[in-house]
C-alpha cells in the first residue's frame, strides 16, 4: 500500500504539459502538491473523469492526458474502460487510486474492496496495464508508465488518507475551467 | 423553447436522414457519441457510422457522451451526442453538472422511442416520452422537435447556437428517418 499524496508527489516530477483530469479525493491531493493552470478538475458528475480525459484525449491527439480516478469513481462508470480501449487513444494514461472506500462520501468501503481494476482494464483492451502497490516500485515505473503508447492504465493501491478539506468552490471555479481552456488550446 | 412545434406535434410526412446527416455535418460536428436508439438506427446512426466524414463513438453508457463531448470542447472540437430518451433520462446528472451548471455546449439528439409522430410530445400516451420536454424546460435547456423534413433547418441555427453561447441544446426526433 502507497499514501496517495506520495505517489503523487513522485507523479508531480513527471508531469511536464499534460492535462490532468482530477476529481475528489485525487483532485485535493493533486492540486495541493501540483497547482498548475493545466488540472482539469470540474466533472461535474461522479465517474465521468475517464470520460472527460477521454474528449480531451481526442481532441488533442498530439498532447497527453492523464487521467487520476478513484476507485468509487471508476465504479460509476465501468464501461468508459471499454469504450477507452475501444477507442485507444495513445495519449491516455489512466491512473486509479483504489483506496477501497468512498473516501469523499464518509469513509464507507467500495461494495467488494477486493475488485481487480487492472484485470478489467486487461480484459477491456487497455495497451499496457499496471497494477502497483509499492512506492519505489511506482517511482520505478511511472516515467515509463506516462510515456508509453496508450491508453495505458495502473492501479494505485492506497490508503484512506488523513481527513481531507474539499475546496469544491475552487475545484469547480469557473475561472479555472476558462484558464484550462486557454492554455490546453494555446499550447502548439 | 421550440413551442410551436411541440404543440403542434409532428405533423403528417416523413423525415429523410441524409438531409439530417448533412445539416449535423454543416454545423460542423466532427464526433457523433452514441449508445444505439431504434428510433434514428436505421436512419441516422448506420449511415453515420459509414460516413467518412464523422467520426462515430460507440459508448456503453450514454452518460459517458456528457464527459466526452465536455472534454472535446475544450480543444474546439463539435460532438453531437445520438441517443433515446432513456438515455437522456438515464443521464441527467451529468446533463445537470456539466451542461446546464458548468455551461458547456453539449448537444443532444434524442430519439423519442415509441413515439407517435402525429402527437405532440407532452400529449404522449407514453409516460417516458411526455416527461422529456417539461424536464428540459425546468433544466433551462432549449430544445427543437424534428418530425418533419421542414424541421431539419432548425439543426444548425441550433447547433451553432449552443457553441456560441456555450449551452446545451435538444433536438428530439420525433419519427423515425428513412
Amino acid at each position: 500500500m502507497m499514501k496517495r499524496d506520495a505517489c503523487f508527489r513522485i507523479l508531480a516530477r513527471h508531469i511536464t504539459d499534460e492535462a490532468v483530469v482530477a476529481t475528489y479525493s485525487s483532485a485535493v491531493d493533486w492540486v495541493e502538491i501540483a497547482p498548475r493552470v493545466l488540472n482539469y478538475t470540474s466533472i461535474g458528475a461522479m465517474g465521468l473523469d475517464s470520460s472527460h480525459g477521454l474528449g480531451l484525449a481526442l481532441g488533442r491527439p498530439d498532447k497527453r492526458v492523464v487521467v487520476l480516478q478513484g476507485d468509487g469513481s471508476l465504479l460509476m462508470n465501468l464501461g468508459s474502460l471499454v469504450t477507452i480501449a475501444a477507442v485507444a487513444p495513445k495519449n491516455l494514461v489512466h491512473l486509479v487510486a483504489h483506496n477501497e472506500t468512498y473516501e469523499a462520501n464518509g469513509g464507507h468501503p467500495i461494495p467488494s474492496p477486493k475488485v481487480d481494476f487492472a484485470a478489467l482494464a486487461r480484459a477491456a483492451g487497455y495497451a499496457a496495464v499496471y497494477d502497483l502497490a509499492d512506492l519505489d516500485s511506482f517511482a520505478q515505473q511511472v516515467a515509463h508508465v506516462l510515456e508509453q503508447s496508450g491508453p495505458v492504465f495502473a492501479t494505485l493501491h492506497v490508503e484512506p488518507s488523513k481527513p481531507l478539506t474539499y475546496d469544491y468552490p475552487s475545484l469547480y471555479d469557473p475561472a479555472k475551467r476558462k484558464a484550462f481552456k486557454a492554455a490546453w488550446q494555446a499550447r502548439s | 423553447m421550440d413551442s410551436a412545434a411541440a404543440n403542434a406535434g409532428g405533423a403528417s410526412g416523413a423525415l429523410d436522414g441524409s438531409r439530417i446527416i448533412a445539416a449535423i455535418k454543416a454545423s460542423g460536428i466532427e464526433y457523433v457519441l452514441s449508445v444505439p436508439d431504434i428510433v434514428t438506427s436505421a436512419g441516422l446512426l448506420r449511415p453515420i457510422a459509414e460516413d467518412n466524414d464523422l467520426r462515430l463513438i460507440r459508448v456503453c453508457k450514454e452518460d459517458e457522451c456528457i464527459g466526452i463531448a465536455s472534454g472535446l470542447s475544450y480543444c474546439d472540437k463539435r460532438a453531437l451526442i445520438l441517443i433515446q430518451h432513456t438515455g437522456f433520462l438515464d443521464s441527467i446528472n451529468a446533463i445537470r453538472g456539466i451542461a446546464v451548471e458548468y455551461k458547456q455546449p453539449i448537444c443532444m439528439m434524442i430519439g423519442l422511442l415509441q413515439h407517435d409522430p402525429e402527437l405532440a410530445p407532452r400529449a404522449s400516451p407514453r409516460y417516458g416520452v411526455r416527461i422529456v420536454e417539461p424536464i428540459l424546460d425546468d433544466m433551462g435547456i432549449t430544445h427543437h422537435l424534428i418530425s418533419v423534413d421542414a424541421d431539419v433547418a432548425k439543426i444548425k441555427p441550433a447547433i451553432d447556437r449552443a457553441y456560441a453561447k456555450s449551452e446545451p441544446v435538444a433536438l428530439l426526433i420525433g419519427r423515425s428517418p428513412t
